[in-house]
């Protein structure tokens, strides 16, 4: 360990500031991305099953047409 | 010799592949980023010059070389699939485009709040500072102009020709500190026969280097599900996955709205 106390850890020598803002916005950036591309894959999933149940919808709606007539 | 390679270009073997790699890229990323930065923030010795703020470079380097790196690997697939005419080549790509884009924005951000305790200013226009910053610009030209396009086999050509002209601007940033007289400074550790940097302070970036390469890789696999899923939306198989995952998920809530609307 290079720093006495936890308290002199968290001053980075008198460069707290740019030290932690580096580092958080890093880590934020990296969540960020990360978090956007898990969410649009599952939205896209989503979306393929819409798509899914609506031609399906469409489907049936056909064949009862086809019926009826 | 290459043989082994064409499989992937079907898009279901490459969703395959995608789909085994992730959950190693996540545990790599997440060990390899937790060790490199603890032993970087709290173990490795102070620099004698610059105190506790060179523990910047933890983060600054590896993003840097690796938003580099991306890029690279970026043109080679587009390259690719300009080739062999690859779709897949074009979708990985533009998976890789993103988070491309935020390396270099994090290679940006930390340089900056490096440069301002110890250059005394957040931004001057240096040659390193501004080929990088042309690199930011080239990521979002190839993002937009991919997007640009409604026929996205159109657009990853498009796309892919802007990737491959930007290519020049890799040794530009590379070798930027030899050929100017710049603020920046020169190379750490890309001199491996004779670095300049203590070994204690080394191991923890060559640490968080191999972290933030998972953690590309980790994403480009997430994106590059995203890209096959959105462009083979019709296939029998992405459907079947997506019922699957879907159903999973909601733990039978999308079965019981589909019940509830077909009767």
């Amino acid at each position: 360990m290079q720093f006495e106390s936890f308290t002199e850890f968290l001053n980075m020598g008198g460069y707290a500031f740019y030290v932690w803002l580096s580092f958080g916005v890093t880590f934020v950036a990296m969540a960020m991305i990360a978090i956007q591309s898990f969410i649009k894959h599952r939205n896209l999933m989503k979306q393929v099953v819409v798509e899914q149940e609506r031609k399906a919808r469409i489907k049936k709606a056909r064949l009862q047409q086809q019926g009826s007539m | 010799m290459w043989k082994w390679l064409h499989p992937y270009a079907k898009t279901e073997r490459a969703y395959q592949l995608c789909s085994t790699l992730q959950p190693w890229f996540w545990v790599g990323a997440f060990v390899c980023l937790s060790v490199g930065t603890v032993w970087g923030l709290a173990f490795a010795p102070q620099d004698y010059q610059q105190g506790d703020s060179f523990r910047i470079i933890y983060i600054h380097v590896p993003s840097a070389i690796l938003s580099m790196g991306t890029y690279v690997a970026m043109a080679i697939a587009a390259l690719v699939g300009m080739v062999w005419q690859w779709r897949t080549a074009y979708m990985s790509m533009i998976a890789m485009a993103p988070i491309g884009a935020v390396m270099t924005f994090i290679a940006l951000f930390t340089g900056a709040a490096w440069g301002k305790p110890m250059w005394g200013a957040w931004w001057v226009w240096d040659a390193r500072l501004t080929s990088e910053l042309i690199l930011l610009f080239l990521y979002m030209g190839v993002i937009a102009l991919y997007g640009a396009f409604e026929d996205k086999q159109q657009a990853g050509k498009a796309a892919g020709v802007m990737a491959l002209v930007g290519v020049v601007n890799i040794p530009i940033i590379h070798y930027s500190v030899e050929w100017w007289n710049t603020l920046h400074q020169g190379a750490t550790i890309s001199k491996f026969d004779n670095p300049s940097i203590a070994p204690e302070m080394l191991w923890p970036l060559l640490i968080n280097l191999l972290g933030f390469a998972f953690f590309i890789g980790a994403v480009t696999t997430v994106r590059l599900r995203n890209e096959i899923v959105l462009r083979e939306m019709h296939r029998p198989w992405v459907q079947v996955l997506a019922t699957k995952q879907v159903s999973k998920q909601q733990s039978g809530d999308a079965i019981n709205a589909s019940v509830k609307e077909g009767s």
